[in-house]
This record gives C-alpha cells, sequence and structure tokens, in this order.
C-alpha cells in the first residue's frame, strides 16, 4: 500500500494560485465543472424553461429583503400593525423593501405555477424524475406554509381572519381536532402567541427547509437530466467523448439565455412594485389596512389569490369535514401524478389531441376555482365551485384512464363510475330550495365527460398519439 | 523530497482476528436504536408542550361576568371570553315561540352533538338551548371555519322567505336559527356552542365556570 500522496507545492502567489489551494481542500472547481460548466442540458429549451432560475431569483429576493424587513419589524399585537407602517414611513427605504417582499411573495406563486405547468406539458414528472417532482412539490407546500404564515405578520383584519380560518381547519380532524387548533395557536383563540410563533416559523423554520428542498431538488435534477420540450432523454444518445449529442453545457448557454429572462422578469417585477404594489386589491388586500379587531368579522374573507382555487374547492361543500377533506386531497393528488398519468410519452407534443385539450381544460379549471375563489360566499358561487371542483378531480381519473390507450368499454365504464360518483354527491348534499341550480350546473361536469369519454367513440383518431422523434427539435 | 520513514505497525491488530459476533452486533444495533429513539421522542416533549397555551394565557383565559340586567328584549350583547365573542341574547316571546316549528329544517335539533357542557340545568338540553329560556348565552363563532355571525332577527328579507330570523355568517353563508341551532344547507356542522356559565346572582352571569367551584372550565366542544 504506497499510496503517494500529492505534496502541496509551494505556493507561487495568492492571486494566481488562489484556486489550486481552495481545489486540495475544498472541490470548488470539481462542484463548479460537475454542476454548471459541464452540466449538459438539451439543446431545446424553450420559454417554459425560464421559470425554474427565476424561482430561485424570487426565493433569494425573499430571504434578502425578508432579513432587512425583520430589522425594522415587531411581531406583538399591540405594536405589529403600526410597525408596519413605521417601515412603509419613517424606515429610510422601508416602502421599496416591503413592496418587494409582498411583490416578491406573489411572483413567487406566479413563477411556480408556471413551472409546474411546464411540468405537465412535458412530462417533466414521469420517470425516472418521479422524486424530483416529489421534491418540487414539497417546496410548494413550504411556500404555501409560508405564504401564509407572512400573511399574518402585518395584523390586519384578513390577516387575522384569515389565520382564524385555516388554522381552525385543523379543527375538522375528528377526536383532536379541537385541542390541536388551541396547540397550534397557543392560546384558545388566534393571539400574540400565534403571532409569535408564525414570525419564529416565517423568518427561521420555513426558510431553511426551503432552502434545504431547493438544493435536493437541484441535486435530484442534476442526478436525472434536465427534461425537454419534446420529452426525449438527452443521455442516451452520447458522442465518442461520452457527451449527449443533443446537449450544451448550462454554462454559458442557459446562464446567458436565463439572464435575458431575468432581465424580462426584472423589468415586470419593478412595474409592480413602483406603480401598482397592491394590483388593485390582488396583492394587497385593502381589507388589510384595518388593523385586527377580534369583535368584527370582514365582510368577505377569502385568502391572497394564490390561494383562491383550493379555497374555492374547501367551501363548496355544506359540511366542514367534506369541505376540509377534499382541500387537502386536491394538493396531496398532486404528490401521485407520476403515477396517474404512466403514459409512455412524456411530452404533450407527442400526446393524442384529447389529451392536450384534458391538460389545457385542467389549466382553464384552475385558472377559474382561482376565481371563484375570490368571489363572496354566495349558494350560486358554492355550486359552480363544487362542479369546478369535480372537473378539478376529473382531470386525474381523465389522464389515469388515457395513460392506458383505453379500450371502448373502459371509456364508458370510467365515464358511468364517474356520473355516478356527481350523482351521489348531489344526492347526498340536496335541498329542495336550490334543485335549479343542481340541475343546470350539472350540465358542467356533463360535458366535460361527454368530451373525454364518449366524443373519442366517434372520432378515435382524436386519441391516437404522434411518433416521437430520435433527436430533439428545434422549432 | 525525503519523507521519514513510516512508522511500523500491526497490519492487524489481536481484536480483530476474532470471529464476528453477528447476534451480539445486530442485538446492540437494535438495542442503541431504540434506546436513541426514546430519547428522542423524549427530548421532544418540552418542544411540543411550549407550543400549548402559556400559564399566562390560561390566567387571561379565567371566566368573565356579564351583567345581563340592562339588556332590552331582542337585544345582543357581546363580551370578549378567550378572544372568543360571549353572547347573551333576550328573547322576546315571538322569538321563543318560533324555535318549536324550524325543528324540521335543522342539522340537530335535539342537541345530541356535545356542543354544551354536560352537567348544566335541563334548558341547556331543550329547543332552546338556556338555563332561563329569556336569556340566551352562546359563543358567537362560527363552526365552519370560525368567524363571527350576524344576528339577523327580522324574518324574510335578502336570506329568503323561510328566514325566521336568527344568526347568519357572512364568510360562508352559514345558518342558525335563535337559538344558535344549525339550518340544513350550512357548511357549518355543527351548532353554535353554549359556553360553560352559571348565575351568580339573578342578574349577573358568569361565562366560563359551572358552578363557584370553577369545574369544567376547560371543556371544548367538538369544533368552536
Amino acid at each position: 500500500m504506497s499510496e503517494t500522496r500529492t505534496v502541496p507545492k509551494p505556493s507561487a502567489g495568492w492571486g494566481k494560485n488562489l484556486l489550486g489551494w481552495i481545489d486540495e481542500r475544498f472541490p470548488l472547481t470539481k462542484l463548479w465543472k460537475s454542476q454548471v460548466s459541464e452540466y449538459y442540458a438539451p439543446i431545446n429549451f424553450n420559454f417554459w424553461y425560464f421559470f425554474g432560475s427565476l424561482a430561485l431569483l424570487v426565493l433569494v429576493n425573499q430571504i434578502v429583503t425578508g432579513i432587512f424587513l425583520a430589522m425594522s419589524y415587531q411581531p406583538n399585537t399591540h405594536l405589529a400593525f403600526g410597525s408596519i407602517q413605521y417601515i412603509m414611513r419613517d424606515v429610510h427605504w422601508g416602502w421599496l423593501l416591503r413592496y418587494m417582499h409582498t411583490t416578491g411573495a406573489s411572483l413567487f406563486f406566479v413563477v411556480i405555477y408556471l413551472h409546474m405547468f411546464r411540468g405537465l406539458l412535458y412530462g417533466s414528472y414521469k420517470k425516472p424524475r418521479e422524486l424530483l417532482w416529489i421534491l418540487g412539490m414539497l417546496i410548494y407546500v413550504c411556500l404555501m406554509a409560508e405564504a401564509f404564515m407572512g400573511y399574518l405578520m402585518p395584523w390586519g383584519q384578513m390577516s387575522y381572519w384569515g389565520a382564524v380560518v385555516i388554522t381552525s381547519l385543523f379543527g375538522a380532524i375528528p377526536w383532536i381536532g379541537s385541542h390541536l387548533v388551541i396547540w397550534i395557536r397557543g392560546d384558545f383563540g388566534v393571539s400574540g402567541a400565534t403571532l409569535n410563533r408564525f414570525f419564529a416559523l416565517h423568518v427561521v423554520a420555513i426558510p431553511l427547509m426551503l432552502v434545504f428542498l431547493v438544493v435536493c431538488h437541484l441535486m435530484a435534477l442534476h442526478e436525472v437530466g434536465s427534461n425537454n420540450p419534446d420529452g426525449i432523454e438527452i443521455h442516451e444518445n452520447l458522442d465518442e467523448n461520452g457527451k449527449p449529442v443533443d446537449g450544451v453545457p448550462f454554462h454559458p448557454y442557459y446562464t446567458v439565455k436565463d439572464l435575458f429572462g431575468v432581465g424580462i422578469f426584472l423589468i415586470i417585477f419593478a412595474i409592480i412594485v413602483f406603480y401598482a404594489p397592491t394590483l388593485k386589491g390582488i396583492f394587497i388586500d385593502p381589507i388589510n389596512y384595518k388593523p385586527a379587531n377580534f369583535l368584527q368579522t370582514p365582510p368577505d374573507i377569502h385568502p391572497l389569490w394564490y390561494f383562491t382555487p383550493y379555497y374555492a374547492i374547501l367551501r363548496s361543500f355544506p359540511n366542514k369535514l367534506f369541505g376540509v377533506t377534499t382541500f387537502m386531497l386536491a394538493i396531496v393528488v398532486l404528490f401521485f401524478l407520476p403515477w396517474i398519468d404512466r403514459h409512455p410519452i412524456k411530452s404533450v407534443r407527442y400526446r393524442a389531441p384529447f389529451y392536450r385539450i384534458l391538460l389545457l381544460a385542467f389549466a382553464a379549471t384552475f385558472l377559474f376555482l382561482g376565481y371563484i375563489g375570490m368571489q363572496p360566499a354566495t349558494l350560486f358561487w358554492q355550486k359552480v365551485g363544487l362542479r369546478m371542483a369535480e372537473i378539478y378531480f376529473l382531470f386525474f381519473v381523465t389522464a389515469w384512464t388515457y395513460a392506458r390507450s383505453p379500450s371502448k368499454l373502459r371509456l364508458l365504464v370510467t365515464f358511468a363510475l364517474s356520473l355516478a360518483v356527481i350523482l351521489w354527491i348531489d344526492w347526498r348534499f340536496y335541498l329542495p330550495s336550490i334543485a335549479a341550480l343542481i340541475w343546470w350546473t350539472l350540465l358542467i361536469p356533463l360535458c366535460y365527460l361527454i368530451l373525454f369519454y364518449l366524443v373519442p367513440l366517434l372520432w378515435p383518431g382524436g386519441m391516437r398519439d404522434r411518433t416521437v422523434p430520435t433527436r430533439v427539435t428545434l422549432r | 523530497m525525503n519523507l521519514p520513514p513510516e512508522p511500523q505497525v500491526n497490519a492487524k491488530p489481536e481484536i480483530a482476528n476474532e470471529p464476528i459476533d453477528r447476534e451480539r452486533r445486530r442485538f446492540l444495533i437494535t438495542a442503541t436504536s431504540v434506546v436513541g429513539a426514546i430519547g428522542v421522542a423524549s427530548a421532544a416533549v418540552p418542544f411540543i408542550g411550549s407550543m400549548n397555551p402559556s400559564r399566562k394565557a390560561v390566567a387571561a383565559g379565567s371566566p368573565v361576568d356579564i351583567d345581563i340586567s340592562k339588556i332590552r328584549p331582542a337585544e345582543l350583547i357581546t363580551v370578549l371570553w378567550r378572544h372568543k365573542p360571549a353572547w347573551v341574547l333576550r328573547r322576546t316571546p315571538e322569538q321563543l315561540a318560533v324555535l318549536p316549528e324550524i325543528d324540521p329544517s335543522l342539522k340537530d335539533p335535539h342537541n345530541r352533538q356535545p356542543q354544551q357542557p354536560p352537567g348544566m340545568a335541563k334548558g341547556v338540553y331543550d329547543y332552546w338551548r338556556s338555563i332561563e329560556k329569556e336569556y340566551l348565552v352562546l359563543i358567537g363563532i362560527c363552526t365552519h371555519l370560525g368567524c363571527i355571525p350576524d344576528y339577523v332577527p327580522k324574518p324574510g328579507g335578502s336570506l329568503g322567505p323561510s328566514w325566521k330570523g336568527g344568526f347568519h355568517c357572512p364568510c360562508h353563508g352559514s345558518m342558525y336559527d335563535l337559538a344558535g341551532r344549525v339550518l340544513k344547507g350550512s357548511p357549518a356542522p355543527l351548532n353554535l356552542p353554549v359556553p360553560p356559565y352559571y348565575y351568580i346572582s339573578p342578574s349577573v352571569v358568569r361565562v366560563g365556570a359551572l358552578n363557584k367551584k370553577g369545574l369544567e372550565e376547560n371543556w371544548a366542544p367538538a369544533i368552536w
């Protein structure tokens, strides 16, 4: 065992050999090469591939502005609301820091939703990227917790009542529910104890988890390699040097491309921060300019826009346990997407026309649910919300069905079973006073089911996939 | 460069020649894991416990006394108890008369769900849900998602011809009658909770305790 150890050469000068000095002690160049300058990404990335790096940029923005806001903010029920006004008026540049933080929060969700939709478009959750998708979903859930707790910080009316509504969701859990709610709030109602612990979680615990999960997400990505708009594995086609034929090093090719995206993004970000920081009440709710009041519920409680699709699902059932379960299920089901849609073709470009319509319908459903969640809780919106919630879940049923090139019988059976479940829900919550509303809104899921289960029987061509090319395509 | 000669060491220490006792190794790994897991679980207790309401929060949640002598008929007063609005409503004979008629359109007309503490006066478990029939004492927290319902005593109006007066939640439209019983078609699953309370004199109600001993003050309904 005569292992020769490299003896460090006497250094010729700090500036020249600093990198060498570091490399002998820390794998800096090795990391840079393996993760950036020799990480091969497919050549055909398009518009949709901006959002991963933009999400990273917004995360940095949130952390940096958050640190400086925390220097002037007071997590105390008597001082919190006033300290926000202090930041806005008396702290130098405080208004800018706060608007960058609030705008960043909303744009974080814009970027993440587009990033997730990219995954849906090109099947980026499919084998071998299942774990990459799950890590991404964990980031999304952490982000929702982070945004929800951050929203309590200004201690305005909507902050307070939003926290009351969402923490009381845990009360729906049988047996332990009411005790769990008290434990989460740290008091018999949402109070100073709640504000203080939400502050701790918002600025320490969840950001740490977020950063850890983002690192895991990137490590998983670099292990399996990036997907692309054609859904072809570039690592299966290597040249004589062992490099992917259809790949280019991430740096400088995609760092430069992403910088262009960053430029466009920052223009939009700046326009909102400087000219429309509340975005007509969508990014900052006007009701939140009133301090929290234990004894007065605002006329209409709703969360900020990024939660409204789930909020619409939550309140579409006239039954608390049903509503809460469905709301949880709407998020949990996304974790299982890699095993729901097991169709061998990844990219929507080569999937059958019906699947392409299905995916568009899903995106439209999500957006419309978001709109419904912002409306007042009238019976009309409640019932339309129920119908859109049904369609939301039908996407997963249909994706599951389409993934196995279904026979005519299978389409008919799934059609009948889905309709039976929908009618069972109507029967379960039937009230004579809203019979008309129930019947005409039934048309929404009925049309959906007819389009995706009966029309394919008449037009089998619409169920035929296209041939996937062997090389990536450039358009 | 000349390196000093490596010192001669015994390549394999004596103990390495002994055969590996796999049985013993498995036992030690299991025992260490179990003891370690118990240690981690025990260490979690103070962290989880610290998130429970503090002694100060519990003290601030002690019973409150409400003077009911100045309430006019059909008037509702609100007093804060444990960050929750405690209501006292003085009901008129007409308001009380409609209560039995509403029974068929209620989710839980006979108070079967534990939305009132056990061991109170009989009236609390009857359709009027209070010790003294005239004075209704409730916690004004919607059992759906915790908003405060509005007191809408006027029959009819925007809530439709079947509305006989009661409480309407502005958040998600839950409806309750004038005894806090939830109407069918509401997202709220349960009746408005009756807090533990008793009369310390004919004109003063103490909310938060069932009797002078202060028993059951930490009782919680299925849903606040």
